[in-house]
């Protein structure tokens, strides 16, 4: 089987093919070496960092922007936002503060990523 | 009051022109910001990606204006929130409006640091009804990610620009059901990154070389009509679709927020719709500096950091009297350059120069060439140029102490696809 | 039991109500809008014409020339934005020439002062920008330029302030003639009674005359299409700029709006749908190939807006305002199209006749004639912004940064008589999201002060009709 990937390592966007061979990845078609890698891990295990927020009880602003600290496995999204909807966290909260740890068991922390203080 | 340099907007610019002002020997440097917080649009913008050439590592908004917000406040720096500058005159007068009521402040210098604004339905002009629901992007993303609003449930995004494509992904992650991405330009101009990472990770189709010919719905959007284009932007007969949606979002540009440089009379350029600037990010009005968006439409934050902070050292130099600079050239835009900036260098500076410019077509293996005349300064090669990735070259101060005529910059290398 | 019973908020019916206002009446408007002002006053040209192109003789002619001159002190006594600031008709051959020596006679006729003809060097002395190409133009001094909307809003709540009712959401669907009462029936299912009815119900007003039992005309809906200008290019023009009117109307202007904006437009298309207010291509390009002869240099590509209006017009071209042939102390003003809003104040006095027919007219002795309008805080003086400010913190703070509209501007909005319950009424009365940004910025900071002033979520705040909902809900079901 051969995937095609578009590379986004860099505006280039070389165009990878990635073929699944008996002796392992044939991976052609790439520039540099990260457009390499990059190629094999959308392969083999693609992962994204998962940017979202979560209710905050009693902030300044009703939401609390957060990150997962880790790239998650591509098809967890979903089930991760499921997760993190049914969260609500009281300010005051500061960036950094881990607001789920090891979610899902991907071995990812939900991070807060800034400061929000409590409304007044 | 009284201030060395009044940095005005409290975005990713401000932030690091006041630093800078700061740290380079302006005493008295205050922020003044129209919203309740510093940080600017990078609030909202709660997505990953930014930081890479200024901190090695992928940050979002939020974290990379706190690397900044926190600088701001461990420093002697005067921050006005919730405060909107009203005037601002040639002579560095500054009318604000704020908690403390009207304020009026004399500046030794000033930094423009207002942003952009995105482009409207209105102003180009898309057809049909006016209804709830035709929104800008970035209108929505505030709403959707400060405010906990969700703005709709199924949406047309008219517009590939980056705003676009994130808020793709963002309202799927919020339960909407983004339907398409349309887009009238044959390619898109957002980051292949995006386009992957926010709509094919999503299975929402990017439609090129199409538009928005209607909107439909009296009261709340109920679909559009798209249509394919030929390469001159026209209406391709027979290719109408009709695409049911409560919701069309709108990235179809930026516009530096000038209004106020206008008040101070400030000279603009046309193609940036920003100052006239020279190499030290000073407007033709001295002490008068103008960086990030409201200069010229950034797509990377961190060269507008870098840009800022020249623009905060300059202002710092001005007031201390020493930007002293008298030999000047212009600066021209070649040909497959969209603009080119600054506008003027000084050429008996000793930080020599930062040259900006985004490409009018895409090009591969391109060579950017700068010259004096016939005389090439510097040539730089590179993989891939397109124009919606604005390229920066630092000059040395060596490279052009000696420069006669006025400099050029184009590229060589072929257009393509 | 009511004395008069007004069927429509537009700035007819509020100039209608606020005429009546003066005389000891219980008045009520019923508006089937969530706002008032929210048909074909709130889309058309913002002109107050001079009142020449009108055929003598007719109502139209009659009633815009008187209601013209009665704007001039009307918008001082209730502060609507109005400037006498002229217009000229331009002629650029033979054949239009001809026709603006008609259009001064017919005016003179129509007793329009201030009217002239002018010579090319004349009209590119006053207008610079104008063609070239101009061979002669129409002057009329009298013509000027006005706030729609605000000339609505000032008559409705003056009303208000002088006793008028107003009830919103009500849309009339039924009409009978009582035992010695008019009989009025809304969808709502409350039932008014009243000795006089007046129909302004512009676009709608066949219908609430067939529902009286009267036939007598239909409206043919004609749309215009406008573009909207960045207030940076108002330098352009600074009269209203008409070419030659030809029998579809008057047709394409180029003029200053009193925000310092340019309107272009209209045009006139039949259409179907009273409510078919679509922008289209073709419309557009009509517009901008007439402006474009009139301003060779007008920077179109400085639009902020594009919107279109419906006119109520009527096949009998006049203005048609005649008692019920059916039952008794009802007055329908029909075909209030052009000039109808430099008519109102005198549509308004037609009325009061009419009702001075049924009851003996009593003037109030408390009546209140003038109105305050919402002073715009950045226009202030900086000992008026402070006299302000000390009152009232709401004026501290920016929400509008195209504009310049402090949040105190819309709170008052809000809470005036008649105020502001959409966003779209918040834009019409003090203009955020008017300006160069549509909205985009001071969007969430409307939507917020709406629902805290109204006590209502956010997600039940309009644009404007219901069903127009901004936002549809709250992400992970926050607050």
């Amino acid at each position: 089987m051969i995937r095609d990937i578009t590379c986004i390592a860099c505006p280039l966007g070389c165009e990878i093919k990635v073929e699944d061979t008996e002796k392992g990845y044939l991976i052609t078609g790439y520039t540099c070496l990260r457009g390499k890698d990059y190629a094999l891990q959308e392969v083999t295990d693609p992962r994204r960092i998962l940017t979202t927020t979560v209710a905050v009880e009693g902030g300044v602003l009703p939401l609390l922007p957060v990150k997962t600290d880790k790239a998650i496995p591509k098809d967890m999204i979903f089930k991760c936002m499921e997760e993190i909807n049914k969260i609500k966290v009281k300010a005051p909260i500061s960036l950094g503060d881990v607001i789920l740890e090891n979610i899902l068991n991907t071995g990812a922390n939900l991070v807060a990523c800034r400061n929000l203080d409590v409304r007044k | 009051m009284e201030y060395d340099c009044i940095v005005i907007g409290g975005g990713p610019a401000g932030l690091a022109a006041a630093i800078e002002a700061k740290d380079n020997g302006a005493d008295k440097v205050c922020i003044i910001e129209r919203d309740r917080e510093l940080g600017g649009i990078l609030n909202q913008c709660i997505h990953n990606g930014f930081g890479l050439h200024e901190f090695k590592e992928e940050l979002t908004g939020p974290e990379y204006a706190y690397r900044f917000i926190e600088e701001v406040y461990k420093r002697d720096i005067d921050v006005y929130l919730n405060t909107m500058v009203m005037d601002l005159s040639k002579g560095k007068e500054v009318v604000a409006l704020g908690e403390k009521g009207l304020m009026n402040f004399k500046a030794k210098s000033v930094v423009l640091a207002m942003g952009c604004r995105e482009r409207t339905a209105g102003a180009i002009g898309v057809k049909g009804f006016r209804p709830a629901g035709v929104y800008n992007a970035g209108m929505a993303q505030r709403l959707i990610n400060m405010e906990g609003y969700l703005v709709g449930k199924e949406v047309v995004i008219y517009g590939s620009g980056d705003i676009g494509l994130i808020m793709a992904r963002r309202m799927t992650l919020e339960g909407a059901n983004v339907k398409a991405v349309v887009e009238i330009m044959p390619h898109s101009s957002g980051l292949n990154r995006n386009i992957h990472q926010c709509l094919n990770d999503f299975n929402i189709p990017l439609l090129l070389s199409h538009k928005v010919v209607e909107i439909h719905g009296k009261s709340r959007v109920e679909g559009v009509t798209i249509a394919e284009v030929d390469n001159k932007f026209n209406e391709i007969d027979g290719t109408r679709e009709y695409i049911s949606c409560d919701t069309l979002l709108l990235s179809v540009g930026l516009i530096p927020e000038n209004e106020l440089s206008q008040k101070a009379e400030v000279t603009l350029d046309p193609r940036t719709k920003g100052a006239l600037v020279d190499s030290n990010m000073q407007t033709e009005i001295p002490g008068v500096f103008s960086c990030g968006n409201v200069l010229h439409v950034h797509d990377i934050v961190d060269f507008v950091t870098r840009e800022s902070r020249i623009a905060g050292r300059n202002a710092a130099r001005f007031v201390r009297g020493e930007l002293n600079n008298s030999k000047y050239v212009d600066v021209y835009a070649g040909d497959k350059l969209n603009y080119v900036l600054p506008q003027r260098i000084a050429l008996d500076d000793e930080n020599g120069a930062l040259i900006c410019f985004r490409s009018r077509k895409i090009y591969r293996n391109p060579t950017v060439k700068i010259y004096t005349d016939d005389k090439l300064l510097k040539e730089k090669k590179y993989k891939i140029i397109v124009p919606s990735e604005m390229i920066q070259i630092p000059l040395k101060s060596d490279v052009i102490r000696d420069v006669k005529g006025s400099i050029r910059v184009d590229i060589e290398g072929e257009e393509n696809d | 039991m009511y004395d008069c019973l007004i069927i429509g908020a537009g700035v007819v019916g509020a100039a209608t109500a606020r005429e009546l206002s003066k005389y000891n009446l219980k008045i009520a408007v019923l508006e089937k809008g969530t706002e008032v002002c929210q048909g074909t006053s709130k889309s058309n040209s913002a002109i107050v014409h001079g009142g020449y192109d009108a055929s003598y003789g007719t109502l139209k002619g009659k009633l815009n020339v008187r209601g013209t001159r009665l704007f001039e002190d009307l918008s001082k006594e209730l502060n609507i934005p109005f400037d006498k600031c002229g217009s000229l008709v331009l002629a650029f051959n033979d054949e239009d020439e001809k026709k603006l020596e008609e259009l001064y006679e017919n005016g003179q006729k129509n007793g329009v002062k201030g009217l002239k003809i002018i010579e090319k060097d004349e009209i590119l002395m006053m207008e610079p920008n104008v063609s070239r190409e101009v061979t002669k133009a129409l002057y009329c001094s009298e013509a000027g330029i006005i706030c729609p909307f605000n000339a609505t809003f000032a008559f409705i709540e003056n009303a208000m302030d002088n006793g008028v009712e107003l009830f919103l959401d009500e849309k009339v669907i039924g009409i009978d003639k009582g035992d010695d009462a008019i009989i009025v029936r809304t969808e709502k299912g409350i039932e008014f009674q009243t000795k006089i009815l007046i129909n302004s119900a512009g676009l709608y007003s066949d219908e609430i005359a067939n529902l009286a039992g009267d036939y007598e005309f239909s409206v043919n809906p004609r749309r215009g299409e406008y573009r909207i200008l960045d207030k940076k290019v108002s330098d352009i023009v600074k009269h209203v700029i008409f070419t030659t009117p030809t029998k579809a109307g008057k047709g394409v202007l180029v003029s200053p709006t009193v925000h310092g904006n340019i309107i272009v437009g209209p045009t006139s298309d039949p259409i179907e749908d009273k409510e078919d207010t679509r922008t289209t291509d073709l419309g557009i390009n009509k517009v901008d190939e007439v402006a474009l002869r009139l301003v060779p240099n007008l920077a179109l590509n400085e639009t902020i807006r594009v919107f279109a209006g419906v006119r109520a017009s009527i096949s009998q071209g006049d203005f048609l305002i005649y008692e019920s042939k059916n039952i008794k102390g009802i007055l329908h003003l029909g075909g209030i199209d052009s000039p109808g809003l430099a008519s109102s104040p005198a549509i308004a006095e037609e009325v009061r006749d009419f009702v001075a027919k049924y009851i003996n007219l009593v003037k109030k002795t408390d009546f209140v004639k003038e109105r305050r309008a919402i002073p715009h805080f950045y226009d202030l003086s900086d000992a008026e912004k402070e006299e302000i400010l000390k009152t009232n913190p709401n004026y501290k703070k920016i929400i509008c940064r195209c504009e310049m509209i402090t949040e105190g501007e819309i709170v008052e909005a809000i809470h005036r008589n008649a105020g502001a319950r959409t966003v779209d009424g918040i834009k019409r009365r003090v203009r955020p999201g008017s300006g160069r940004c549509q909205g985009g910025f001071c969007g969430p900071r409307v939507l917020e002060i709406l629902s805290r002033e109204l006590g209502i979520p956010v997600e039940e705040i309009l644009k404007e009709s219901q069903g127009s909902n901004i936002v549809v809900g709250r992400t992970k079901g926050v607050l």
